[in-house]
């Protein structure tokens, strides 16, 4: 009986900071038996064999800020059967997206001696801007685990099971003391997309939200609140200005707040 | 006149997007150019404006293999500004800290991105169905470093308990004694490593570098040391700017670093290793002698021993640290912000990562300037690729093309490291 064809699975960089897609190689436990069930058919930064599509699924990182990267997302798309972004920079531009709030030929000037050298688009946008993606795993980074979900998913012909909840859910899970009620810390959790495992209130410190904003957030009357504690407003427009500063709901809360 | 050009259009197995254009005519090598057409993200500018203590949280997202070495070299520039000195268990944490961020992008180079060009193999998934048992030691090993970083960062990737001035959170004795468990499988597994690839063929290329990395003077280097060379550099951090200059030139694809007056220079594992050997620990130093290795390392090839010979240190040196440890008073000293400028040096795994910072009274931003290892190694990539390619001409093509890759991954360059990196278009032919 003829062996059934593994999917074949790409991984593709676009501006980012690597993070996400090593998420994959830091699957130490998981890693062999993921390379066991797909075809791992081109994933540059761990191999030098870089098979030609289609592909049936591709994994995409990073944010589109430049010409020719705005081309190629349209070609990866076309040899995609299933186009799956990670992280915060293709979810929602990244911290890179901080340019969509100034003027980029400013940014150019103060980092290069030579601006003319410098092709790059005015803005940073999340993949989705540019074509059709089946799914979004959020966080800056993403967590492992939910990326084997994704995979594992995908295998299944399952959707994955990633909860939409805010990061508050998740500090009730575990048991955490609440930072902002008990302690006064300004923390963006009650806003943010559950995924982390409330990492930063575990460790006494107020969420800065890398996943994101949750479904249906209520960011102003969190901004309310965070003012009401006493957080100067500038501080109140860097925490929702952050990795996920291009993503609606954090975008219009930081613009409420600060000069 | 025969004119060839060997391109690889995408590097491989480094973190982040390169490209590789040799031209060698008349069988001479006429022009090597490392093109790096990472897109640039404009950090330096973008911290302008933001708060003193998210520039750990920020510079840790230039680069997800090394997030740990932007968070200290940006503590610890804040820390000079400020006048902070923070207590010594929080200095031994954040020295634990970086042990693991070594032990887990060292083996991921090693093991994943490395290994594979001396057994032949395009990836270490390849290499696995043959070499199963070392892939899987590297991945447990590469486990204990991030689970280092995990317990005491919070995560492996863009940690979030490091700050300014400390951190938010230090574990108890009773959270990190697993760790230590787990540490003395890795020591010997990281013995085993150096045995495994000091046992791999090394061409016989040796340069004349100019070595550079901090020196401290009980230990060997993560966080605090003058910067130091075998050439007579000894200077501080705050001279950085001072000696070495960026490049911004045409014909580049990228800021390059020189020593201002004599050129190229190295930074990373090579460097560290040949001007720090003596305060190696004992048993690295003893694993470094039967790998065939003297106190100074010049072969670009062997940085891979060199690698594997640190790792078992940061293994050796996170178990003392954890023996030693003792719970923090208070997770941060305090820090008052005042107006001026902060200048800090630390080992990343790939080499010197220098940062400074411009500061008003608030504590506010007002100039950054980060300069990261690649960036300083890529004239020496492409000096070795010019002085070893000749003798290499009798290869075919495609062997030509791999042995060029294998000369740049011996860097474990990290192109994502970007905001110094220019974009080029590339030149498809």
């Amino acid at each position: 009986m003829a062996k059934a064809r593994k999917p074949r699975l790409a991984v593709w960089k676009f501006a980012s900071c690597d993070g996400c897609q090593l998420s994959l190689l830091d699957c130490e436990d998981e890693l062999l038996a993921v390379a066991g069930a797909v075809e791992i058919a081109y994933f540059p930064e761990a191999s030098r064999a870089m098979a030609k599509g289609p592909y049936d699924l591709s994994l995409v990182e990073g944010s589109i800020t430049t010409h020719h990267d705005a081309e190629r997302i349209q070609e990866v798309r076309r040899t995609s059967k299933h186009l799956v972004t990670i992280g915060a920079c293709a979810t929602a531009g990244g911290i890179q997206a901080l340019r969509n709030f100034k003027d980029v030929k400013e940014f150019i000037s103060i980092v290069y001696a030579n601006p003319a050298y410098i092709d790059t688009l005015s803005t940073s946008t999340p993949i989705a801007d540019h074509v059709k993606v089946d799914f979004e795993l959020r966080g800056c980074p993403i967590n492992k685990l939910q990326l084997v979900e994704v995979l594992s998913a995908f295998l299944a012909g399952r959707k994955p099971v990633t909860p939409a909840h805010s990061v508050c859910i998740e500090c009730k899970l575990k048991g955490n003391v609440c930072v902002m009620v008990a302690r006064g810390t300004g923390c963006i959790g009650p806003v943010t997309h559950a995924g982390c495992g409330a990492l930063c209130p575990s460790y006494h410190r107020g969420c800065y939200g890398c996943f994101g904003p949750m479904e249906t957030p209520n960011a102003r009357a969190l901004g309310e609140r965070l003012r009401a504690l006493g957080m100067p407003p500038d501080d109140i427009q860097r925490v929702f200005r952050n990795f996920n500063a291009q993503a609606g709901a954090f975008r219009e809360e930081s613009e409420r707040h600060g000069g | 006149m025969a004119v060839k050009k060997i391109k690889v259009d995408y590097l491989a197995r480094v973190e982040g997007e390169g490209a590789l254009h040799v031209t060698l005519k008349d069988g001479a090598v006429r022009d090597v150019e490392l093109r790096i057409f990472e897109p640039p993200r404009f950090f330096e500018a973008f911290l302008r404006g933001r708060a003193f203590g998210e520039a750990p949280d920020i510079t840790a997202r230039i680069c997800g293999i090394c997030p740990v070495a932007y968070q200290m070299s940006a503590v610890h520039a804040m820390e000079d500004a400020f006048g902070v000195v923070v207590d010594a268990p929080l200095r031994a944490l954040r020295r634990l800290l970086y042990c693991g961020e070594w032990i887990e992008s060292h083996v991921l180079h090693i093991t994943m991105l490395h290994a594979p060009d001396f057994l032949g193999y395009e990836s270490a998934i390849a290499m696995a169905r043959e070499h199963q048992a070392e892939v899987e030691r590297g991945l447990q090993l590469k486990k204990v470093g991030n689970e280092i970083v995990q317990l005491v960062g919070g995560r492996e990737i863009h940690p979030i308990n490091v700050r300014v001035g400390g951190f938010y959170r230090t574990p108890t004795r009773r959270e990190l004694a697993p760790l230590a468990e787990r540490l003395k499988w890795a020591r010997d597994a990281a013995i085993e490593t150096v045995r495994w690839v000091a046992g791999f063929e090394f061409p016989d290329c040796e340069r004349d570098y100019e070595f550079v990395a901090l020196r401290h003077a009980g230990e060997y280097p993560f966080n605090e040391g003058r910067l130091v060379s075998n050439k007579g550099l000894d200077i501080g951090a705050r001279d950085y700017e001072a000696h070495f200059e960026e490049r911004h030139v045409a014909y580049s694809t990228a800021l390059q670093s020189v020593i201002r007056g004599r050129g190229a220079y190295l930074v990373g594992p090579l460097a560290r290793y040949s001007l720090n050997f003596d305060r190696l620990s004992p048993l690295a130093q003893e694993a470094a002698r039967e790998a065939g290795l003297g106190p100074v390392c010049a072969n670009p090839y062997r940085s891979i021993v060199v690698r594997a010979v640190e790792t078992l240190y940061a293994c050796d040196e996170a178990l003392r640290l954890i023996e030693g440890y003792q719970e923090p008073a208070r997770p941060a000293v305090p820090v008052e912000p005042r107006a001026g400028s902060g200048y800090a040096c630390t080992e990343a795994p790939r080499g010197l990562l220098y940062h400074r910072y411009a500061l008003d009274a608030q504590g506010t931003i007002t100039d950054a300037r980060i300069v990261p290892p690649t960036s300083q190694n890529q004239t020496s990539i492409e000096d070795d690729l010019r002085a070893f390619l000749p003798d290499w001409l009798g290869l075919d093509d495609e062997a030509l093309r791999w042995r060029c890759e294998q000369t740049i991954r011996n860097y474990d360059p990290c192109i994502s490291c970007s905001c110094h990196f220019l974009r080029l278009e590339l030149e498809r032919g």
